[in-house]
């Protein structure tokens, strides 16, 4: 099965039906999807799928044949969005952060406090409250 | 995971046609956007061996307005409902709905087939086709037929739908009044609904409603009392009449048949 990964033309040996969330984490060996509740509540092992944002839990690896998919490794260690996770204490014990950072990607850059709400309402944090969650992206969107 | 999946058969559909004919060949279970399909998978849930995937299927994709009538095709997401114009213009009660089902990444998989063909009575867009008349076009290598959303369902995740037929589309006629579409579940995003409505406040009101009954309840000796000028509060009795609801996990029968009164009268204040 052939797609792009982070930009790297990918073949990957699997079952068809495999979840795209095991061929990124197993096959790939790129750890940093995670997997929280593996039926689409959480958001923690979203990734993009085309520029959009999915939950790789419940993907089956025959659909994304061709298609582009970028995971949180896609973005190098230097993203303002990591930056302001780290700084603005966005991240506590970190699972849910991967897949928070990942659907933050599609927000406009004159996205609202609402429409960040909007944009993260598919991820789940038991952690930290959101408000430092949506403080480090209103942060990472300011130069 | 709990399903083994190296015992399963995928294969994949790269036209309608083609996905019929395997349809026709032997059982074989279609797998749209997977958001319903995906989590019986991972529950250890799921019965069926054979699968045909239809998500490359793009004859399947597109929003469309053919003789007066909304042609959505089966594959159409969420977002793609969302984006809309045509959608916005004619049907934004279903836009309504497809803000408030999952999150984003749920609405970016998820199909209006798969939540007709899912059956579940809690499913969102469904009241919001019953109360628009929406039509479901089925399709075998045999045959194309139409049958009313009303008239889909025969009992709890039961429907007239063949083992050999496909969704291909959900067509929905004009319709003539102000729209309305109101979920109550415990928050606005990823949860099933308690109880979910949709009506039309035109010439002949229109009212449906989903998690009150086996399947989705078209109200229509509700819509005859409001019709008829009947006062709202014993037409909100009439409605108890109409709908079965259970007790189960998310809510009890007695909180669903006072809310469904409660929203027939939102409704009728709020599209006055
Ligand atoms: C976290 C989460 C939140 C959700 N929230 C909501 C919600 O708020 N409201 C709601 O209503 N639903 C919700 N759902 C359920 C689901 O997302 C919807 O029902 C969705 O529309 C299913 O579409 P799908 O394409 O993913 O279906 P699939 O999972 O691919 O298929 C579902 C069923 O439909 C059949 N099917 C699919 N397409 C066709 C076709 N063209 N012809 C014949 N049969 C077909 C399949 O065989 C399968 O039995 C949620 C799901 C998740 C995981
Ligand atoms: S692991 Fe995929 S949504 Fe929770
Ligand atoms: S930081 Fe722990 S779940 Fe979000």
């Amino acid at each position: 099965m052939r797609f792009t990964l982070n930009g790297v033309a990918t073949n990957v040996d699997a079952h068809p039906m495999s979840r795209l969330l095991d061929v990124v984490r197993e096959e790939c060996q790129l750890t940093g999807t995670k997997e929280g509740c593996g039926e689409g509540e959480c958001g923690a092992c979203t990734v993009l799928v085309d520029g959009d944002p999915v939950c790789s839990c419940l993907v089956p690896l025959a659909q994304v044949e061709g298609a582009e998919v970028v995971t949180i490794e896609g973005l190098g260690d230097d993203h303002p969005l990591q930056h302001a996770f780290m700084n603005e204490v966005g991240a506590q014990c970190g699972i849910c952060t991967p897949g928070m950072i990942m659907a933050a990607l599609s927000l406009e850059p004159d996205a609202s406090i609402d429409d960040i709400k909007v944009a993260l309402s598919g991820n789940l944090c038991r952690c930290t409250g959101y408000s430092a969650i949506y403080r480090a992206i209103m942060k990472a969107r300011q130069p | 995971m709990r399903t083994a999946i190296s015992g399963l058969d995928l294969r994949r559909a790269t036209s309608v046609d083609d996905a019929l004919r395997m349809l026709a060949d032997e059982a074989r279970t279609p797998i749209a956007g997977a958001t319903d399909f995906y989590v019986a998978l991972n529950f250890g849930t799921l019965a069926p061996r054979r699968f045909v995937d239809i998500w490359g299927i793009d004859d399947l994709r597109g929003i469309d307005v053919r003789h007066d009538v909304l042609v959505m095709g089966a594959l159409t997401t969420y977002t793609d409902i969302i984006r809309s114009p045509l959608v916005a213009e004619r049907l934004p009660m279903l836009i309504d709905a497809a803000r408030q089902i999952g999150g984003p990444q749920i609405q970016n998989r998820g199909t209006i087939a798969g939540n007709v063909a899912n059956g579940s009575p809690a499913a969102d867009a469904v009241p919001v086709f019953a109360a628009a008349d929406a039509v479901v076009v089925l399709r075998s290598i045999r045959q194309e037929r139409r049958v009313p959303i009303t008239q889909f369902y025969t009992a709890y995740r039961t429907s007239v739908m063949r083992a050999d037929e496909l969704i291909v589309a959900v067509e929905v006629p004009r319709v003539d009044g102000k729209q309305w579409f109101r979920k109550v579940g415990t928050r606005a995003a990823q949860a099933i609904s308690k109880i979910v409505a949709a009506g039309v406040r035109g010439a002949s009101p229109k009212f449906a409603l989903g998690s009150v009954a086996p399947t989705v309840v078209r109200a229509y000796a509700t819509e005859r009392a409001l019709a008829s000028g009947t006062p709202i509060e014993q037409a909100a009795l009439t409605l108890t009449r109409e709908i079965a609801p259970i007790d189960d996990v998310r809510s009890t029968a007695d909180y669903r048949g006072q809310v469904a009164q409660r929203l027939l009268r939102r409704f009728w204040s709020e599209t006055n």
